[in-house]
C-alpha cells in the first residue's frame, strides 16, 4: 500500500542495497526502494497499490549480519542497513521456488492465453528456469468457464491471491476468498460457487488485470492474446487514500 | 522354420514406428505390418479444455506440419462459434496453408526420399542420408534446403513464428496483412517456383528408372479421399469430400465435410497404436483407401494454376487409364503439388483484397459441436470436438491423414515385402525397400520428429523358437 501523503515526522535513513549507498524514507520496504532506484527484485505477490501479502518468497534478500532471508515486499528499510539482492544463494532459491510454481499445476505455456504476457513465465526466463527438477504433480483442475465475460483456470493459478485483494481493497466486493490447505489450496468465488452464480461479483475485471498469469482471463482470447493492464491500480490505491 | 524379421525403427520418416515381416519354411513372406509403437493421447488430455486453446493444444502434435492442425481446429471452431470468416482471412489463411504444403513436401522429397532416389535403395546406409546427397547433388540438396526455407518465411512472415505460430485463431486471423510483408513474400515466390520447376524437370528424368518400383510399390487398387472445391478441382483449405475408386469412377461426391462420418469409420488393431479408417459403406477392411498428394491429384479435375495443370497432365501420363495406383508416385504428385501451391501463393497475394483489415469474425461459441477438415500435406485431416455449455471440451476426435492411409500402408508393405524380400538372403537394401514404400506416404508418425539419416537400424531374424538366426545393425 502506498504511503499517506505529508505525513509529518518521517525519517530519512541510509542503507545500501547491493553496495549502493541509498536514502529512503523510514516508513519504506526495502522493495519499494528497489524498485525508486531501478534495483531490480522479482515478485509475483507483491504489487503496487495492494496490500502486501508476502507468499510468494521471490523477493527474499540477505541482510548482513543475519542468516535468515527477508522478504522485501515486507521488510520496513532500517538505518544502516546492507542488503544484497541477487547472491548466489538468491539466484538458486528463487529458482527453486518458480520450478516448484510450475510442478505444482499444470502451467503449459505454449497452450495459454497469456502466453508471452506472463509474470511467471517472465520469471522463469529471468532466473533461468531451462527445465524443472522436481517431478510434476499432474493434478487434475477444473476450468470455471461459467462467467459471460472472464474465466478461472486454476492449473494456471500461482495462489499469489493478488485478485483477493484487489476485489477487496479496491473494488470493495469481496467476492474472491482462498479455501483449502495446503496442496488443495485453490481461489474461489463466493462460497466456493461457479464464478457465474456469484452475486457479489460486479464483473468489474479488476481481479483478471492484476492476475500475474493466465489464471484469470478474458473470455474469447485465444493464445497469446490475453494483455493484462494493470495502470489503473496505482492511481485507484492513490486516490482511494486521499479520500 | 517360420521367422519373423522387424525393421525397428522405421527410419526418415516423421514419428516412430516398426515393421514386421513374417516369414514362412521357404523363406517367402507371410504377414507384413506396420506398427504405430508410440501414444499420444490428445483426444483424452484436451478434455476440460476451452475450446479457444484447441489450435494450439492440437498443433503441438505435430512440429513438421503444424500449420495443418492450426487450420482443421480453427476451423472446427469456426464451426462452433457458427461464424463465416471474413474473405481475407481465409484468404491468408490459404496462403499459410500452401506455404505449410511447400515446407512438408520439400522436406518429404529433399532430405528423407531423395536418398533413396538418387543415390539407390542398396546404398551404403552410412551415406544414403541428406549428407550423402549434400556430397553428390550439392545444387539439388541446396534447393531442397532453399525451398523449406521460402515455406517456412512465408509462415513466419504471416504469423510471427515458423513453426507453431498462433495467428490463426477461431474467426479469422488475429492481424491483417501489410504492404511490406506482402511485397516481402512475393519476393520469395519466383526463386520458389524455379526451384520447383527445376526438380520437377530433373524429377521426370528419373521416374523411367523406377518402373520396377512403381510397379511394386503399393500399386493395388484403393479408393481415394480428398477435398475438392465446387468445380471439382485441386484443393487443400475448404471445398467438399469426393471418393473415387480405382477405376475413376466417382464413389462420393460433394460431401460437406461435416458428414465425413458418414463416409469414414475407425477401426482398431491391436498391434498399433494407430487406428484404421476405412470407407464405411465399403466395410472393414474393404473400405481401404488413400489420401495426400496422389489422392488429392486423382480426385481433382484440374489444379487451376498454368504450370501445375501443365504438369498434372504430365502426371496422368504416368498410367494408360484410369487414376495413378502406384504408391511410388506420390513423390512426383508432391512436386506437382509444391508448383501449385507457389502459384496460387503469388495468385492469393496479389489479389486487391488481401490487404483489406477486416480479418476476423468475432462471436462466443453458438452450437455443441464442431468439425474441421483441411488438407493437410499427407492428406485429408479431421477435426471434430463436442463442447459443454461454458465452452469446455468434452470430446474430441481427430482422424490424421497418415491414420486414413494406415491400411494402404500395410498393404504396400506387403506387397513390396513379397516382391523384394527373400528370407533365405536377407540384403539390407529389400528392406530399405520395405521402409522406402512407408516414405512414399510421407506418414507423419509422432509429427514431431527431426530425425533422418543416421538413426540405429536393427533388424532380427528370429525362428519359431524365439533364437536369433541372424542380425543386421546401422547406425
Amino acid at each position: 500500500m502506498p504511503p499517506p501523503a505529508n505525513q509529518p515526522n518521517i525519517r530519512v535513513v541510509t542503507l545500501n542495497i547491493d553496495g549502493q549507498d541509498l536514502s529512503a524514507r523510514e516508513d519504506e520496504t526495502i522493495i519499494e526502494v528497489c524498485r525508486e532506484n531501478q534495483i531490480p527484485i522479482p515478485s509475483l505477490c507483491y504489487l503496487e497499490g495492494l496490500s502486501v501479502w508476502g507468499a510468494c518468497r521471490l523477493c527474499l534478500v540477505e541482510l548482513a549480519g543475519q542468516n535468515r532471508l527477508l522478504a522485501a515486499c515486507s521488510t520496513r528499510v532500517a538505518e544502516g542497513m546492507r542488503i544484497q539482492t541477487n547472491t548466489e544463494r538468491l539466484q538458486r532459491y528463487r529458482r527453486t521456488i518458480v520450478e516448484l510454481l510450475f510442478a505444482e499445476r499444470n502451467h503449459v505455456c505454449s497452450v495459454c492465453v497469456s502466453n508471452g504476457h506472463c509474470e511467471l513465465q517472465w520469471l522463469a526466463q529471468r532466473c533461468g528456469v531451462d527445465h524443472v527438477r522436481v517431478p510434476y504433480r499432474q493434478a487434475s483442475y477444473q476450468v470455471d468457464s461459467s462467467h459471460e465475460m472472464f474465466r478461472l483456470d486454476h492449473d494456471r493459478c500461482v495462489l499469489c491471491t493478488r485478485c483477493v485483494r484487489v476485489c477487496d481493497e479496491i473494488e470493495g466486493a469481496h467476492t474472491w476468498d482462498v479455501m483449502g490447505r495446503g496442496s488443495d489450496c485453490r481461489v474461489i468465488t463466493d462460497m466456493a460457487q461457479p464464478w457465474g452464480d456469484s452475486e457479489t461479483c460486479t464483473s468489474c475485471g479488476k481481479c483478471v488485470q492484476v492476475c500475474p498469469t493466465g489464471a484469470l482471463v478474458k473470455q474469447g482470447t485465444s493464445v497469446g492474446e490475453m494483455v493484462k493492464d494493470q495502470h489503473f491500480l496505482p492511481i485507484l490505491a492513490r486516490r482511494r487514500h486521499t479520500i | 522354420m517360420s521367422r519373423t524379421v522387424t525393421i525397428e525403427p522405421v527410419t526418415r520418416i516423421e514419428g516412430h514406428a516398426r515393421i514386421t515381416l513374417q516369414l514362412g519354411e521357404s523363406g517367402e513372406v507371410e504377414d507384413a505390418k506396420f506398427h504405430l509403437t508410440q501414444f499420444r493421447g490428445f483426444e483424452k488430455f484436451c478434455e476440460g479444455r476451452p475450446y479457444r486453446e484447441m489450435p494450439a493444444l492440437t498443433a503441438r502434435t505435430c512440429g513438421i506440419c503444424p500449420v495443418s492442425h492450426l487450420l482443421a481446429s480453427n476451423k472446427a471452431c469456426d464451426h462452433l462459434l457458427s461464424v463465416s470468416i471474413p474473405p481475407t482471412g481465409e484468404k491468408l489463411r490459404r496462403i499459410m496453408n500452401l506455404a505449410q504444403l511447400t515446407q512438408s513436401h520439400a522436406l518429404s522429397f529433399f532430405h528423407l526420399s531423395s536418398p533413396d532416389l538418387l543415390l539407390g535403395w542398396d546404398a551404403d546406409p552410412s551415406v544414403r542420408n541428406i549428407f550423402g546427397v549434400m556430397r553428390q547433388e550439392p545444387a539439388l540438396a541446396k534447393d531442397g534446403i532453399r525451398l523449406r526455407q521460402i515455406g517456412q518465411t512465408i509462415i513466419e512472415t504471416l504469423g510471427g513464428k515458423k513453426i507453431h505460430p498462433t495467428w490463426v485463431v477461431p474467426g479469422g486471423v488475429s492481424e491483417a496483412l501489410t504492404r511490406e510483408k506482402r511485397d516481402a513474400m512475393l519476393g520469395l515466390i519466383p526463386e520458389g517456383l524455379e526451384i520447383a520447376k527445376r526438380t520437377y524437370a530433373f524429377f521426370k528424368t528419373l521416374v523411367p528408372r523406377f518402373t520396377d518400383e512403381a510397379n511394386h510399390f503399393g500399386s493395388q487398387p484403393t479408393l481415394f479421399l480428398s477435398l475438392v472445391t465446387p468445380r471439382g478441382n485441386l484443393e487443400h483449405y475448404d471445398g467438399f469430400l469426393r471418393i473415387k475408386d480405382a477405376q475413376g469412377r466417382i464413389v462420393e461426391d460433394m460431401v460437406p465435410p461435416i458428414e465425413y462420418e458418414r463416409l469414414v469409420g475407425e477401426a482398431v488393431e491391436d498391434f498399433s497404436y494407430m487406428k484404421f479408417p476405412y470407407y464405411k459403406p465399403h466395410g472393414y477392411p474393404g473400405g481401404i483407401y488413400r489420401v495426400g498428394p496422389l489422392a488429392r491429384l486423382n480426385n481433382a479435375e484440374a489444379c487451376g494454376t498454368p504450370y501445375a495443370d501443365v504438369a498434372l497432365a504430365e502426371f496422368r501420363m504416368l498410367q494408360e487409364t484410369g487414376p495413378i495406383t502406384s504408391s511410388f508416385h506420390y513423390h512426383y504428385a508432391r512436386l506437382v503439388e509444391i508448383i501449385y501451391a507457389l502459384e496460387m501463393m503469388d495468385r492469393l497475394l496479389r489479389d486487391p483484397g488481401i490487404l483489406d483489415a477486416r480479418v476476423r469474425a468475432r462471436a462466443r461459441s453458438n452450437r455443441y459441436e464442431g468439425i474441421g477438415v483441411a488438407e493437410a500435406p499427407r492428406g485429408t485431416l479431421m477435426h471434430h470436438y463436442r463442447i459443454d455449455d461454458e465452452g469446455l471440451i468434452n470430446w474430441v476426435n481427430l482422424i490424421i491423414a497418415t491414420g486414413h492411409n494406415n491400411l494402404a500402408m500395410n498393404q504396400s508393405i506387403r506387397q513390396v515385402a513379397d516382391a523384394y524380400v527373400d528370407g533365405n538372403h536377407l540384403q539390407e537394401g529389400m528392406l530399405n525397400r520395405v521402409e522406402a514404400v512407408i516414405r512414399c506416404f510421407d506418414p507423419c508418425l509422432s509429427c514431431a520428429s527431426h530425425a533422418f539419416g543416421q538413426m540405429p537400424l536393427s533388424i532380427e531374424l528370429r525362428d519359431a523358437a524365439g533364437r536369433i538366426v541372424d542380425t543386421l545393425r546401422r547406425g
